[in-house]
């Protein structure tokens, strides 16, 4: 995490007050695979699409979506070293929750801690941002709910979002297609041809 | 003498008909000397969960502290009050955590869970939970207080009938420990409201 020969933060504030870093690591998230997720009435879709580099690549070592507790799943769009970095922080962060508590951590406190994870990142010294964008999904007693966390630790719910390669395209289609009383098996269609159309 | 019984306690916690009565002595003494006759043990952490606190006084003032602390801290974070059962796993922790060095207190919590449901709960220093159905005893008195509750307790009493046997279990057995009394301090919590009284027994 920066040992004392780096206790310096690499990122740093330009004159126009941008931290140029952050920038960077958004733009890395948006060469990324397209991702996105849906909020349906009774539950939250997400989806990528799981694109190989050859046919030679054996597709089931590679898990592009990942569980962070029983209700609460992510998907990324960037590097997926750095996504797999953050997957487990945050089933650590929702395992000590769950130790003191005994209690399922609720979606807004695992998206809250995984921000101030990445948060960290932008600030601590000697580190990079983390390269990924993420959405977590997850259904807790508030309902079913959709988050997008950013590099630079920032979070958003959403009712349906994209991220990553062609998101424009796909969120105008998704801001079409989306209704608020969308049952689950309507939304998994509607982010299935929201992939399609990429 | 043990470091439990520094300071004197008794405590009890018991269910009734959608509701739940907790109360305690009131007697804070340093071995045999009396030196307050209106110690508070049992402390509200919001409308629907109460804490009690035996043993030795101060960890029973700094526990209760570092516990509102924490509460607190969760009430801003998650926007919603702590859930009794949640509160009694907290407080386990809490405890355990100081499994080499420990307060030396044992709690009794009790509270409406969902959809008020009443729930109680005791421990042992360190953290060991026991949960109940009926009631749940605590302090220097604590045995005089099982057998009480024991003979007296039935199930689903409604309010004001839970006053009265709560409150008769507590004075009968303080009366039966030197090192409690000086009188009550009970709840009785509903849904809707909660009443606090302080009742005059033996003044020794």
């Amino acid at each position: 995490m920066g040992d004392s020969q780096y206790s310096f933060s690499l990122t740093t504030f330009s004159p126009s007050g941008k931290l140029v870093q952050i920038e960077h690591a958004l733009t890395a998230v948006g060469s990324g695979q397209t991702s996105l997720g849906i909020k349906a009435a009774n539950g939250v879709v997400i989806a990528t699409e799981k694109k190989l580099p050859s046919i030679l690549v054996d597709e089931t070592s590679v898990q592009k979506i990942q569980s962070l507790t029983p209700n609460i799943g992510v998907v990324y769009s960037g590097m997926g070293p750095d996504f797999r970095v953050l997957v487990r922080k945050s089933r650590k962060q929702a395992e000590q929750y769950h130790r003191l508590y005994k209690e399922s951590i609720p979606v807004t406190q695992l998206v809250r801690e995984t921000a101030a994870v990445m948060q960290e990142f932008t600030q601590s010294g000697g580190v990079r941002p983390f390269g990924v964008s993420l959405l977590v999904a997850g259904y807790d007693d508030n309902g079913p709910q959709l988050y997008q966390v950013d590099p630079s630790g920032s979070y958003f719910s959403w009712k349906a979002s994209a991220m990553g390669k062609n998101v424009s395209n796909a969120k105008t289609f998704l801001e079409k297609r989306y209704t608020e009383d969308m049952e689950l098996d309507d939304a998994v269609h509607t982010a299935i041809l929201t992939l399609k159309e990429g | 003498m043990s470091i439990f019984e520094y300071n004197g306690s008794a405590l009890i916690a018991m269910v009734g008909k959608n509701c739940f009565a907790i109360a305690s002595d009131r007697r804070l003494g340093v071995q045999l000397q009396t030196i307050a006759t209106d110690f508070q043990r049992i402390y509200k952490i919001h409308d629907k969960v109460f804490l009690g606190l035996s043993g030795l006084g101060t960890d029973a003032q700094t526990l209760y502290q570092r516990l509102v602390f924490r509460h607190k801290l969760y009430q801003l974070r998650e926007e919603r009050d702590m859930k009794p059962e949640t509160f009694a796993s907290l407080v386990s922790a809490l405890l355990y955590e100081k499994r080499f060095g420990p307060y030396f207190c044992q709690p009794v919590i009790a509270g409406l869970g969902d959809e008020d449901k009443p729930f109680i709960c005791t421990m042992d220093s360190i953290g060991a939970k026991e949960l109940a159905k009926d009631f749940v005893v605590a302090g220097t008195a604590s045995e005089s207080l099982y057998g009480a509750c024991e003979a007296m307790f039935r199930p689903d009493m409604e309010p004001e009938e839970l006053f009265e046997i709560v409150s008769q279990a507590l004075l009968s057995s303080v009366d039966r420990d030197c090192l409690s009394g000086w009188g009550g301090h009970v709840y009785v919590v509903t849904p809707t409201e909660v009443r606090e009284r302080i009742l005059k027994g033996r003044m020794d």
